[in-house]
Parts: structure tokens; C-alpha cells; sequence
């Protein structure tokens, strides 16, 4: 063989291996899929109110000068009710918040309130899941910080915990 | 006290390892040898011991000895018979303690059949795989004992997951596992023989067999696995290049490409370097393969018993197995002559294409796969699926059936494309009018599908031409096997081509009498019931299909198992001999109408798939038998053989 | 056995956490026009639902992904070419929504590695020929 170097590859090929798979095992796998609107303006939409006695929700509802909160829940997913006196937390902070309930029925949301209370400004009813779609989110529950503008600014993926939220209002403010 | 003998037998079947190791080093260093007469015996009595602790298990499984907990967290009391023993290698820990003892016994076998290599090389082939057999020892004994109690005993047991309480199931994994045991044989026959300087055909003989052996449970495993999702994922894919898939096809696709290149070692004593590479890359590919799927790093539909701990010690084995291994090979190589020449059109010439094309193969496989991984590192998310596996690696496989259609053909060492001139004008026929006729009956086909067809049909009559001019009753059985095999390969394409350019599709929803229509048949939605299970309920419908003036039932259902929660399709299936009917019934179609989501296919002759498999499967056993009853015959006389 | 049948019924029902909600009709009918059908199918193939353990969304019961096979649907009927489409979801899920990631950036050495192997291993095995017998 008049290329000795060449006889190296194989090992090489497997440290590289290797070394990907001690990466893989070494770093927690990133199982969720973030949006990509994040920097972009809100999509046209114009959804009808989940729940009587809670106003509907569009998309200019949101870009009328005042950065907020846009929640993604329903009235059947268990983080959602975990989350909810965080929510009422951040409501008492001064953040407003609308929200999208997701696949949900009018008496389910209206009874998920009555429990667990309402912070909530407005709700629409995503009852295709379409606006999620235009979202780019992937579940329930979601945040999004949505700016005066109705600038999508950040994302917060699966239910907020109590460490969320001092960030939370933060971005918020950040974006006054 | 049978498990507490069962883990005493490991014990000390790792210390006869660990002597069968030791012994072979010393004397591949130029020792005294004082322990070679003990490694045959140690072989012998670590295949025996670890066959007694694989049935020490099975008996624990028999009885639902529940003090013991792999048998108290994988059985039931209540359990068919059938699923309790199959519960012996249904988990972790018993299939690994089955890779064990199935190594173990392979090696005993191979101390005391094996006369054809000389004795240096079996004592460092011995020695190699009493090293793999170390690891996997230590594996069994300090992260997954197999023999642990529990304490105290529970009185039922907690059953198996639902999904794998299926006969197909049960034999997945040991079969696949079949298959990377005999490739870390031909693993250990190859470092042996480059440790020795013994690559030459006789090497190549001993090694085949095993190389035989794992192709076949491979291929039967593969086939077994795909037909298995065909039915259960309920729509009607029978392959997703999911990574647990890729997992299982490299290993295959080194193992295919090693089968040809080892039968050209042994009867023309070419490609000596090539078929140690492959040797080492196939285990090490089973190796890979284990690793992905048992560590999860990679997102998949079929991820089942997913142990990142584990996942890291299977990781650290292959790492030292695979580097020790490429560093002899890199030092050692160069001390193995080349062998003798060929030209490019000859039978060898036909075989370094195959190669070529299979590793090819191989390679976008592998990279394709932990390509989403290596994306990630570098702050990337993609994913990889089946339209680049498809685009990248399916001009390859019809290079390949070029290639299959010629090389067969060909004499080894030289020949002349003009001696088999008809056959060439011949198959150019076939291709050109199967292409033509297969375009004519469906003009919006894509170009994959076509060619597909085209040489399939073209393969099918190839494959049987080595037979031409032979007395078939004289014929050696490893050409039938052949034979059989590259007609399965047709059988198998022939079935992809057609169920991927022609499947018929309909979705719709309907109520109890209401029906839809399929490529020409009828399909009537008679009635919807629930239907009680053991651990699931599940909606069935009853359909009758109609084609004809024939009709049949089909009954397919949507499952809902409770523990753990999970939904499944039982998809229901009409067999005829040109396709199959693929039925399926979903959810609710809105709430209060009265319908209900069903799924239709009509898939073209797609069992061909699988029977093609069967015969790949049934080539590769003809042929195993066949040298095995020669060699008893008669012992193979080689001209480069040396005295 | 027969008592239990009408509690079975009820529990048939998928109770998956998924909620209930219309589904949307595009998501489990075909589109009239056979051809604009197999350009959607295909389409759907090569997208990665999002709720699953990486199947497309072609094959997969989750709701998101028959919501996805609607939205594919519509735009198709109304005239949109697949790889706009794709693009559309892109834009809301980025890469990782493709199951065939682009000939440029980060997949660019995806499809060029086939080639290059291809001939790397031509070029390796050529020595093997070149040897007088």
C-alpha cells in the first residue's frame, strides 16, 4: 500500500462516530420544537370567544401599543392546571394576558375558569388548532411574549413554573 | 437457588473467558504457551456454562418464579406459556444474557469443529472472542444481572408491554440478535487471522459459515420488523427509514457486501485487505446498531426498551472493541499480500461492483442517520427521512441490480463481455420492454418505480442463467443458493416498485352502511362494535369487500390499551396473489355524525416484499447446507492452499 | 360481558390528550383531483409531524398532524406550489419540519457526501484493476 494514511480512516471514521455519540448521551436531547416567529408580527387571525363572558381574540386585539403575554391552553391538559396560579401570579404583577384554548368545548372552558380562576383578558377558541398552526407551536400549554406591536418576541414551551416567572415579566417589561 | 446457580455459571464462564484470552495472548507474544492446552477446554466449559445459565432463566420464566425480579417486572402468572418463555429474552436483560450464551456456545463450537485453519490462528481467534465475550460479561454481570431477587416476592407479576405480547414480536429481537452475534464471530476469525498472518482462503472457509449464518437471521429479521410496522403503524408504509430501521439494515448491508467478498477469498484468494475491512465494519456496525437503538439519542417510532446508562456501556464496548480492532488492522495490513489479480470484467469484477455499490449504500445510510445528530452539535435542528433516503440511496440499489444482472454471469478472473453477448442484448430486452409496458399502463409513474420494474423483471430471468448448461442434479447447492437468493432480490424489488409507483388511496369517513371504492373494489362499512381485550378495548369494524362477484370480511380495529396508555391500529388485511387490501378504521369523524374515519389501500403485489425476503432467506440456508455437506464429504482442495 | 358493552362504547372513544374539536375535513379526505392529490401526498410524506416520534404527517393519527394535512391540502387546491408550501411551514417550524433538508447551508454535505463517497470509492477500488494478470 503506497498510502499508509489512507489505513488510519477507519479509526478516524469511528472517533468521529464516537465522539457524536458521546455527544448525543452527554447533552439532554432538545425534544421540543420552537417556533421560527420568533421576530415576526403576529398572522391575521380572528378567533371566536372560547367561553361566554370572556371576549374573543384577534390578532389587533394584541398590537395595540401594550407588550402581554399570549397563552396557549385548554381545558384537558394537566400542565395547564399546573400552571394556572402562576398565570394569576403574573396577572397580579401587572402583566396582561390573552389566551388561545386549544380543541376545547365552551362548558369545559368556562369550568376550567370557575377552578382555577381567570387571568385572562381575552379568549379565543382554536378549535382546529389552526391559529397554532400560523404559530409555529407545537402544544399545550405554550407562552408567547407578544410585543405592543404585535411582535412575536419569545416563546416559553411547556408549563410555567414558578421560576418563570420573574423572566417572564421581565421580557415583558423589556419590551415596554 | 437456581437463579443463585444461574449468576455462580456467569461468574465463572467470564473467568473461562478471561482465561481463553489470556491463554491466546501469551502465545501470540511468543510465551511459553503453558496455557494453550487450556483454551479449548475453557471454550468448551464457558458454552456449557452459559447454556446452563440461559436455561436456568427460561426455567425461572417456566415456573413465574416471581422472587426473582426480571421475572416479576416481564411476567404474569396468568400469561400464555408461549409469552412466558418468551419473556426469557423479551427484556434487556435476558436477550442480553441470550447474545452471551449464544456467543459462548459459538465459540465451544468453533474449538471443536473447526480443522481448517491452523492452530496459531483458532487459539487467536479464541482468544479475540473470549475478549468481545469479557465485555459482554461484565455488562451482564455489574449493569444488568439477569438472577437478581426481589424482595419481598409479589403475587402476580406485571406483565409485558401489550405491544410486545405479539408471536412476530417475540422473535424480532433474538433473531436480529442471531445476526450480530455470528458477525462477532466473523468479527473475531478476522483480527485472529490479521493478528497471525494467516489471511489467505482457508480463512475465508472458516469463516463463512458464521458470516451465512448472520446474514440469513438478518435478513429474516429485517423482513420480520418491516412487516411487523406494515401492519401495526396502520398506514400501510412498510419501511420509514427510521433510525431503529437504518439500525438494523447496516449491519445487513456490511453483512451482504462481507458474504461476496469472503466467497471470493476462498475460492480465487482475492480481496484479502477488503474483506477483513468488512469484517471489522460489519460488527462494528451491529455494535452501532445496538447502541442507537438501546440508547434513544435519536428520535424513533419504534423505540422500545430505551436505557441511556446502558446505552453509554454498549457505547464504551463498541468504542474498544472497534478501535483495537482498526488499530491492528492499520499496523497489521500492510503484512497481508495482495492477492491474486482480475480483471474488470470477470466474476471478481462483478463482486468489487457489488461491494462498491453496498457500501455506498451503507455509508449515506449512516450518514444520513446521525447526520440530524452531528447538525445538532453544531447548533442545528433538521431532520433526515425518507425523501433524501429514497432520492440518495435508490439509484445506487438499481446500479446494484445492474450489476447483479451481469456478474453472475461472468468467468472468474477474465472474461469478455462478447462471450455473453445474447444474454446482454436479452436483458436489454426485457428492461426495455418491461420499462415501455409498465410506463404505457400508468404514464404519470415516477422514474424509480419504472426502473425498478424493468430490472426486476430483467433479474428475474437472470437469476437462474448460472444454471444454464449444468446438470441440475450435479449442481453444487451453494449455486442454487445463489441462485434462489438473487431471485428473491427480483421478487423483493419487484414488490418495492410496484407498491411504491402504483398503490391506490382512498381516505374517507362512513356510517354503518355506507361504502367506498378501490381500485376496483367495493368496499361496504356493515357495522361498528366494541370489542373487549385483555388489557384494551377497542372499536372493530366490519367491512365486506367486493370485487367481482367476490366478497370477504374484514374486520380491522382501533385499540385503546390502558396500561401503559396508548392507541393502535389494528389494520385488516385481504390477501389475493396480486396485492393486498389494507383496511383500516380510525376515530370518529366529527363529533355526532355517525362516521367513522376509515383508510383504504390497495397495494400492488406487496407481499412480493416479504416473499422475496423469504426466498433471499431460504438462498442463503440452501447454500449453508450445501457446505456443510461437502465439507463433510469431502475437505476442499485449494490450489493456493499453502502445504 | 354483555353487561359492560354500552361502557365500552363510551370508552372507545379515543380519550387521548388531545381535546376534541372539529376535525378539519381536508385532514382525512382526499382532494378531488387525483393529481394535485399525489402532489399533496408526496408533499405530506416529507413532513415531520410535530407531536410524534418522527413519523410524517401523512402518517400519523395526532391532531396536529391532521391539521397540517388540511392546511397542505387547502393551499395545493388554491394553487400553491409544494415547495412553497414547505416553505410556509419552515417559516413557522424552521428546518426541523423537513424531512429533506435544503441543498444549501447545514444539508449541503448531506447531499453532497453520496457523490463524493461514490467516487472515492471508484477511485479506491481502481488499483485492484489496473494490475496486469
Amino acid at each position: 500500500m503506497n498510502r499508509p494514511w489512507l489505513l488510519w480512516i477507519p479509526l478516524a471514521v469511528v472517533a468521529f462516530i464516537g465522539g457524536l455519540a458521546i455527544y448525543g448521551l452527554a447533552v439532554p436531547k432538545d425534544d421540543q420544537v420552537h417556533s421560527a416567529m420568533i421576530g415576526k408580527k403576529l398572522p391575521a387571525f380572528a378567533l371566536p370567544a372560547a367561553t361566554a363572558g370572556v371576549p374573543a381574540l384577534s390578532n389587533t386585539d394584541m398590537a395595540d401599543g401594550k407588550p402581554r403575554l399570549l397563552n396557549i391552553f385548554a381545558s384537558w391538559c394537566l400542565p395547564c392546571k399546573a400552571e394556572a396560579p402562576h398565570l394569576e401570579t403574573l396577572k397580579a404583577a401587572g402583566v396582561e394576558i390573552d389566551a388561545i384554548a386549544v380543541r376545547d368545548k365552551p362548558e369545559d372552558v368556562a369550568a376550567f375558569l370557575a377552578e382555577f380562576g381567570n387571568p385572562f383578558r381575552r379568549i379565543g377558541s382554536d378549535s382546529e388548532m389552526a391559529v397554532q398552526l400560523m404559530l409555529g407551536s407545537s402544544g399545550v400549554p405554550e407562552t408567547y411574549v407578544i410585543g405592543g406591536d404585535g411582535t412575536i418576541l419569545f416563546q416559553h414551551i411547556g408549563d410555567i413554573r414558578a421560576e418563570h416567572v420573574p423572566m417572564l415579566i421581565e421580557k415583558v417589561n423589556a419590551a415596554k | 437457588m437456581i437463579a443463585e446457580a444461574g449468576l455462580a455459571a456467569l461468574w465463572l464462564a467470564a473467568a473461562m473467558a478471561l482465561l481463553q484470552f489470556v491463554g491466546g495472548l501469551t502465545l501470540l507474544r511468543g510465551g511459553a504457551g503453558q496455557l494453550v492446552p487450556l483454551i479449548k477446554p475453557a471454550a468448551y466449559v464457558q458454552g456449557g456454562l452459559c447454556a446452563f445459565a440461559f436455561f436456568a432463566l427460561m426455567w425461572l420464566f417456566y415456573v413465574t418464579d416471581l422472587s426473582v425480579l426480571l421475572v416479576a417486572s416481564n411476567s404474569h402468572i396468568d400469561k400464555p406459556m408461549i409469552f412466558k418463555l418468551a419473556g426469557t429474552w423479551g427484556n434487556h436483560e435476558g436477550s442480553m444474557l441470550l447474545w452471551v450464551a449464544v456467543l459462548s456456545v459459538s465459540g465451544a463450537a468453533i474449538a471443536f469443529f473447526e480443522k481448517r485453519i491452523d492452530a496459531k490462528t483458532l487459539y487467536a481467534t479464541l482468544a479475540v472472542q473470549g475478549f468481545i465475550a469479557l465485555g459482554f460479561f461484565a455488562f451482564l454481570l455489574f449493569a444488568s444481572n439477569p438472577f437478581e431477587r426481589l424482595v419481598p416476592a409479589p403475587l402476580e407479576g406485571a406483565g409485558l408491554n401489550p405491544l410486545l405480547q405479539d408471536v412476530g414480536l417475540a422473535f424480532h429481537p433474538p433473531t436480529l440478535y442471531m445476526g450480530y452475534v455470528g458477525l462477532s464471530i466473523a468479527f473475531s476469525f478476522a483480527v485472529g487471522a490479521l493478528l497471525t498472518n494467516q489471511v489467505g482462503p482457508a480463512f475465508a472457509r472458516a469463516m463463512r459459515p458464521w458470516v451465512l449464518t448472520a446474514w440469513i437471521f438478518l435478513t429474516i429479521g429485517i423482513a420480520a420488523g418491516s412487516y411487523w410496522a406494515y401492519y401495526e403503524l396502520g398506514w400501510g408504509g412498510w419501511w420509514f427509514w427510521d433510525p431503529v430501521e437504518n439500525a438494523s439494515l447496516m449491519p445487513w448491508l456490511a453483512a451482504t457486501a462481507l458474504l461476496h467478498s469472503v466467497s471470493v477469498l476462498a475460492t480465487r484468494n482475492a480481496l484479502r485487505a477488503w474483506t477483513i475491512m468488512l469484517a471489522l465494519v460489519a460488527f462494528a456496525m451491529s455494535m452501532a446498531g445496538t447502541f442507537l437503538v438501546r440508547s434513544g439519542i435519536l428520535t424513533s417510532v419504534h423505540a422500545f426498551a430505551v436505557d441511556p446508562e446502558r446505552g453509554a456501556f454498549i457505547l464504551a464496548l463498541m468504542l474498544i472493541y472497534t478501535s483495537i480492532a482498526f488499530v491492528i488492522f492499520a499496523l497489521r495490513i500492510g503484512t497481508v499480500k495482495q492477492g491474486e489479480p482480475f480483471q474488470l470484467v470477470s466474476r471478481e469484477g462483478g463482486i468489487v461492483a457489488n461491494n462498491i455499490f453496498l457500501s455506498v449504500i451503507l455509508a449515506i445510510v449512516l450518514i444520513g442517520t446521525l447526520y440530524p445528530l452531528a447538525a445538532e452539535a453544531m447548533g442545528d435542528k433538521i431532520s433526515v427521512g425518507p425523501p433524501y433516503f429514497n432520492k440518495a440511496t435508490v439509484p445506487v440499489m438499481l446500479l446494484l441490480m445492474v450489476a447483479l444482472l451481469i456478474g453472475p454471469m461472468l468467468r472468474w478472473r477474465r472474461d469478455a463481455l462478447m462471450r455473453i453477448k445474447y444474454w446482454l442484448i436479452g436483458a436489454a430486452a426485457i428492461l426495455v420492454c418491461g420499462g415501455l409496458a409498465a410506463w404505457k399502463m400508468a404514464p404519470d409513474t415516477r422514474l424509480f418505480p419504472l426502473l425498478g420494474i424493468a430490472l426486476s423483471l430483467a433479474l428475474a430471468v437472470a437469476a437462474w442463467l448460472p444454471l444454464r448448461g449444468r446438470k441440475l442434479l450435479r449442481t453444487p447447492l451453494p449455486i442454487f443458493g445463489m441462485v434462489i437468493a438473487h431471485f428473491g432480490i427480483a421478487v423483493s424489488v419487484f414488490g418495492m416498485a410496484e407498491e411504491s409507483g402504483f398503490s391506490k388511496e382512498t381516505l374517507t369517513a362512513l356510517a354503518p352502511g355506507e361504502s367506498a371504492e378501490i381500485a376496483g373494489w367495493k368496499v361496504k362499512l356493515d357495522d361498528v362494535k366494541p370489542v373487549l381485550g385483555d388489557n384494551w378495548v377497542a372499536v372493530e369494524g366490519e367491512m365486506v369487500a367486493s370485487k367481482n362477484g367476490d366478497t370477504f370480511i374484514l374486520r380491522p380495529q382501533s385499540r385503546q390499551f390502558f396500561k401503559p396508555e396508548m392507541q393502535t391500529s389494528e389494520a385488516a388485511l385481504l390477501t389475493r396473489w396480486n396485492g393486498q387490501l389494507y383496511a383500516v378504521i380510525a376515530q370518529p369523524d366529527q363529533e355526532g355524525d355517525g362516521r367513522w374515519q376509515v383508510r383504504l389501500w390497495w397495494k400492488p403485489y406487496v407481499t412480493f416484499i416479504w416473499y422475496g425476503g423469504i426466498l433471499i432467506a431460504l438462498g442463503g440456508t440452501i447454500s449453508l447446507f450445501g457446505r456443510m455437506f461437502r465439507r463433510a464429504k469431502k475437505p476442499a482442495i485449494n490450489k493456493w492452499e499453502r502445504a | 360481558m354483555r353487561a359492560f358493552a354500552p361502557i365500552l362504547l363510551a370508552l372507545s372513544v379515543p380519550v387521548f390528550a388531545q381535546g376534541s374539536g372539529p376535525t378539519p375535513p381536508l385532514a382525512n379526505r382526499q382532494l378531488a383531483d387525483p393529481a394535485q392529490e399525489a402532489q399533496a401526498m408526496r408533499l405530506m410524506h416529507s413532513l415531520r409531524c410535530i407531536q410524534c416520534q418522527g413519523q410524517s404527517i401523512a402518517d400519523s393519527d395526532a391532531a396536529m398532524a391532521g391539521t397540517m394535512r388540511a392546511e397542505v391540502r387547502q393551499q395545493i387546491a388554491a394553487g400553491q406550489k409544494p415547495q412553497a408550501i414547505r416553505s410556509w411551514m419552515i417559516d413557522r417550524y424552521g428546518e426541523w419540519v423537513s424531512f429533506e433538508p435544503d441543498m444549501k447551508g447545514v444539508g449541503l454535505l448531506l447531499w453532497v457526501a453520496p457523490f463524493f463517497i461514490f467516487v472515492a470509492s471508484i477511485w479506491l477500488a481502481r488499483g485492484l484493476f489496473r494490475r496486469r494478470t
